[in-house]
């Protein structure tokens, strides 16, 4: 019981840790959104095109972030070591 | 409703099919595409050469897809606009399936992978039928070492797809849980509104546009 406990309190660390790499993608995000917005000024008549590949390249951007919220989940409600240790205990 | 519920358990020669909550709603959401597909085609009986009214906006929305199909991927490969204006119905009433309370059949790694897989095979069949050899032969460029390289490059595109769609729609799904597991009984009218329409429906939209854009590059890049 007590190294369950442990795992799950691990896990828990673990997951939050995962979510640091949200930093980086936040600045990746920001940087593509002041290109496409300084892009804009320059061209309003291009803003169509310019508005298409900001999103796919914001899309882009976010998915290793998405990356690291599925860690994250997987720590917390599916986790392959909590469930063995609780098939053992029971 | 984080867990997908599984409503039982059929034995189809020898194999063990489990009809979950994923595979009913995508029951569901097919029953409703597929009757209002019938309800249109029933209703082209009677259209004119000048349309008015229903017919003017269904011959649009079909004329913006495939404008947007054959401005993305060239007149050559138009003709695979047909499936990517039904993987974007799909994914998109299935990002609207979850304002109603169910739970989305896309936050379901399945769904999305299957999604996924059909667009990478459709990159790889339409790369063999359109360039040939050419197409196998642009995996050894510029060097046979690169071999590795670039077939993990590929494998990693419908990996990298589904889990984009899966994230998004399951942390939505999550948020909500939360927020319905947590508030009084008397705050679960109205705030959840604005949780609904920046998660579900913003977010939705904006990752069936994104899927159907990314899979036309790809199908573009590989077979132009």
């Amino acid at each position: 019981m007590q190294e369950l406990a442990t795992v799950i309190s691990v896990a828990h660390i673990a997951a939050a840790i995962a979510l640091l790499n949200g930093i980086f993608t936040t600045f990746g995000q920001s940087r593509i959104a002041v290109q496409a917005i300084e892009s804009i000024a320059r061209q309003p008549e291009a803003s169509d095109d310019i508005r298409n590949a900001m999103f796919v390249g914001l899309a882009m951007a976010e998915t290793s972030g998405i990356y690291g919220l599925l860690i994250a989940i997987i720590m917390l409600f599916a986790n392959p070591l909590v469930d063995a240790m609780i098939n053992l205990l029971s | 409703m984080l867990n997908v519920k599984n409503y039982g358990v059929l034995d189809i020669a020898g194999q063990e099919v489990w009809i979950t909550e994923t595979v009913v709603n995508t029951w569901i959401i097919m029953a409703i595409l597929i009757i209002v597909a019938i309800v249109v085609r029933i209703g082209m009986k009677r259209w004119k050469t000048i349309p008015t009214g229903a017919q003017n906006s269904v011959e649009s929305i079909i004329e913006i897809f495939d404008d947007f199909a054959t401005g993305m991927m060239g007149k050559k490969l138009g003709y695979t606009g047909g499936w990517f204006f039904a993987a974007f119905m799909l994914i998109l009433s299935s990002a609207l399936f979850s304002v109603f309370g169910m739970r989305a059949p896309t936050a379901d790694w399945s769904t999305t992978f299957g999604l996924a897989l059909i667009s990478f095979l459709m990159m790889f069949i339409l790369g063999i039928k359109h360039r040939g050899t050419t197409y196998l032969k642009s995996f050894i460029e510029p060097n046979i070492v690169f071999f590795p390289l670039n077939l993990i490059g590929e494998l990693a595109k419908p990996v990298s797809l589904s889990f984009r769609l899966f994230g998004n729609m399951l942390s939505g799904t999550i948020i909500l849980t939360l927020y319905y597991g947590l508030m009084p009984l008397y705050s679960q009218f109205g705030i959840p509104v604005l949780l609904h329409t920046f998660f579900d429906v913003i977010f939705g939209a904006l990752q069936t546009y994104i899927f159907v854009v990314i899979s036309m590059m790809y199908v573009q890049g590989s077979a132009a």
